[in-house]
């Protein structure tokens, strides 16, 4: 990993088209190294859209996503999670049926030996690798959720929301990316708990050296608190980049989301 | 006594019932008492569950694996034993055996990564085929054979890797049962391979030991030649038995649920789904195609009607009845599928109706199939 890398990510002019409609137009972005970015927009401005290019879910039609120094445009998923990028989802994607443990070991998928042999016959290596993962997990779990960390082997479905966000976080950062994507965190939460999870936030990058997050989000308290910069996003195209409170007080933002008389 | 040791008792207790009542249900002959003994189980099975004793046998099984694991391969071999002499009840158990070892591969492709397969009865078919041409042309060693079965089918099923990677759900069942068609339509018109007319196949010899002739023990005692394919039955189950534990309680396992819960997900976490797909796919194969190969020497006579879509139905029921990724499950229902049909022979055509009806009822009032699968535990007793 080259150090001193400022820049963590940028999208340059990146369009994306879904048929006749452009979810993402020519949109520009940077994300510094330990900043907290805010993503905002009204609903189909192409927030999540932006997150799933990124990501490799879909293919951009134009320009490049640069991460770490490199042309990431395009690449499948799986490179790019192996690149350092790590995400959440927009409704809580979590396998409900599994339990605490195996979503988070999901998100440790680089670091864990997949090969048939290994996980067939050298069950003493195995089980190594299980025990130091268990713990690594469970010191993960305990800075978020010290209760949590005590229930690793219960199905995440009976879990309640906030605690399914932290474990989804979890599962995001277990594999030590150097760029997490949070997407809606707040989405189905009381405002005590979106509080919480704002802590959660300030937490993880405090104690993440490094470590950079885009936040989508519609809770503007939320944004107020925890993002460095916001970039405004209304029909795909960028419309204003800046600190919450000048973005907050500018006309074009105030339109999108009120409207124009 | 402790808890522990209490559930230990109870599952033990569990297993001496179990296979008092295999006995007592495979020697029945009357068809009132089959009937009454389906009865008086239903209510039992129902009973122990409302006082938690099943879950306290589920427990003896948890924490004393090696344990009850053996003892239910131990009560196995009683049962075998009890029939030493009668060669009808030695063949069910055996056909139960490799049916199981077929479904336990099932299990690994849709129980665990969510790749349907509904040509199961083609796998086995290839398995049944590989063994029957090789038998009577090759002088390859049978248990050779039977693992060349297991090839033949992984080489056969990579023709449908493609489709089964580019297609989902319906679509790919819809793949599947139309590749089980053309399996029993190519097989029906070649005649190399028999047509429809099907083919001899010769029965296994290993080292020398024929499996087809009656073993003699002096003058008095001559014991089923199927004895010899319920031992081979019962070892290619348990390995196949163990292989299935060992993918589920590891990374991979872990993996091929992630592929089968949420692609996307497991895509975003590098997860490579082409990979899980192919292997477990391939490895569900090899097990159908082994099972196929010793199916067909017990049998000695193959024919394209044995491989028909009803029959992959049959596993896919096996699978989707013990309950999903479940392997004990798989047991069950492997047992309860072969075996009630057989036992029903008096009511006639009709035994499929209510054979079917069953499976309806127990699906309808228990869709997570007879024991449903649990949580993972990577190693068995272990919690942090």
């Amino acid at each position: 990993m080259t150090k001193g890398h400022d820049k963590v990510l940028a999208f340059r002019g990146v369009t994306k088209r879904f048929g006749g409609v452009v979810a993402l137009d020519h949109f520009d972005m940077e994300v510094d190294e330990g900043q907290i970015v805010g993503l905002i927009g009204p609903n189909g401005s192409g927030k999540t859209t932006s997150f799933n290019v990124l990501t490799g879910i879909y293919a951009a039609n134009g320009g490049e996503v640069e991460f770490l120094g490199q042309d990431i445009t395009n690449w499948p998923a799986q490179k790019v999670y192996e690149a350092g990028v790590a995400r959440t989802f927009q409704r809580s994607r979590l396998c409900v049926d599994l339990s605490i443990f195996d979503n988070i070991m999901i998100g440790n998928h680089q670091h864990l030996n997949h090969g048939l042999m290994f996980n067939i016959f050298k069950r003493k290596a195995f089980r190594r690798q299980m025990e130091e993962s268990y713990e690594e997990a469970k010191e993960l779990m305990t800075i978020f959720d010290p209760p949590l960390a005590d229930r690793m082997f219960e199905a995440v479905g009976t879990f309640n929301m906030i605690d399914r966000r932290r474990i989804e976080i979890c599962r995001a950062l277990i594999s030590h990316p150097r760029l997490l994507l949070l997407d809606e965190p707040s989405a189905g939460m009381t405002e005590d708990e979106t509080r919480q999870l704002m802590d959660d936030i300030l937490v993880a990058r405090e104690r993440i050296d490094g470590l950079s997050i885009v936040l989508v989000e519609h809770e503007m308290g939320m944004i107020e608190r925890v993002t460095d910069r916001c970039v405004v996003l209304n029909f795909g195209q960028k419309i204003c980049e800046g600190e919450y409170r000048e973005v907050a007080s500018d006309k074009l933002v105030q339109e999108a989301y009120l409207g124009v008389e | 006594m402790t808890d522990k040791s209490k559930d230990m008792l109870i599952g033990l207790t569990a297993i001496v019932l179990g296979s008092v009542f295999l006995i007592t249900f495979i020697a029945i002959e009357s068809q009132v008492g089959i009937l009454a003994l389906i009865g008086m189980t239903a209510i039992a099975v129902v009973v122990s569950a409302r006082m938690g004793i099943s879950k306290r046998i589920s427990e003896a099984f948890s924490s004393n694996e090696a344990l009850m694991n053996g003892t239910v391969i131990v009560a196995l071999l009683v049962v075998t034993v009890w029939f030493r002499e009668d060669h009808f009840p030695l063949l069910m158990i055996a056909t139960v055996m490799l049916y199981l070892t077929a479904c336990l591969g099932l299990n690994i492709q849709f129980g665990y990564t969510g790749v349907v397969n509904f040509s199961g009865a083609a796998f086995f078919g290839v398995g049944c085929y590989t063994a029957a041409v090789l038998n009577q042309h090759t002088a390859i060693p049978h248990l050779m054979v039977v693992v060349l079965g297991g090839v033949a089918a992984a080489l056969v099923g990579s023709i449908l890797i493609l489709p089964v990677l580019r297609t989902r759900g319906h679509y790919a069942a819809v793949v599947t049962i139309a590749f089980g068609i053309l399996f029993k339509t190519f097989l029906e018109v070649n005649d190399t391979l028999g047509g429809p007319q099907g083919l001899k196949v010769p029965g296994m010899e290993v080292l020398g030991w024929n499996f087809n002739s009656n073993i003699e023990i002096g003058d008095e005692i001559e014991l089923s030649f199927y004895l010899n394919y319920v031992a081979i039955g019962l070892i290619l189950s348990v390995l196949a038995f163990a292989l299935t534990r060992r993918v589920e309680r590891s990374w991979v396992g872990l993996s091929l649920d992630a592929v089968r819960l949420d692609e996307t997900v497991a895509a975003c976490f590098g997860i490579n789904i082409r990979r899980w797909k192919i292997t477990a796919f391939t490895l569900g194969n090899v097990l159908v195609g082994m099972a196929g190969a010793v199916f067909a020497m017990m049998l000695g006579f193959i024919a394209p009607t044995n491989f028909a879509f009803g029959d992959s139905l049959i596993l896919v029921s096996i699978v989707l009845l013990g309950g999903m990724g479940s392997p004990w499950g798989t047991v069950v229902a492997a047992g309860l599928v072969i075996l009630l049909p057989e036992k029903l022979q008096a009511i006639q055509e009709y035994r499929f109706l209510l054979y079917a009806i069953v499976v309806i009822l127990i699906l309808l009032f228990r869709p997570q199939g007879l024991l449903p699968r649990g949580l993972r535990a990577y190693v068995p007793g272990w919690r942090g």
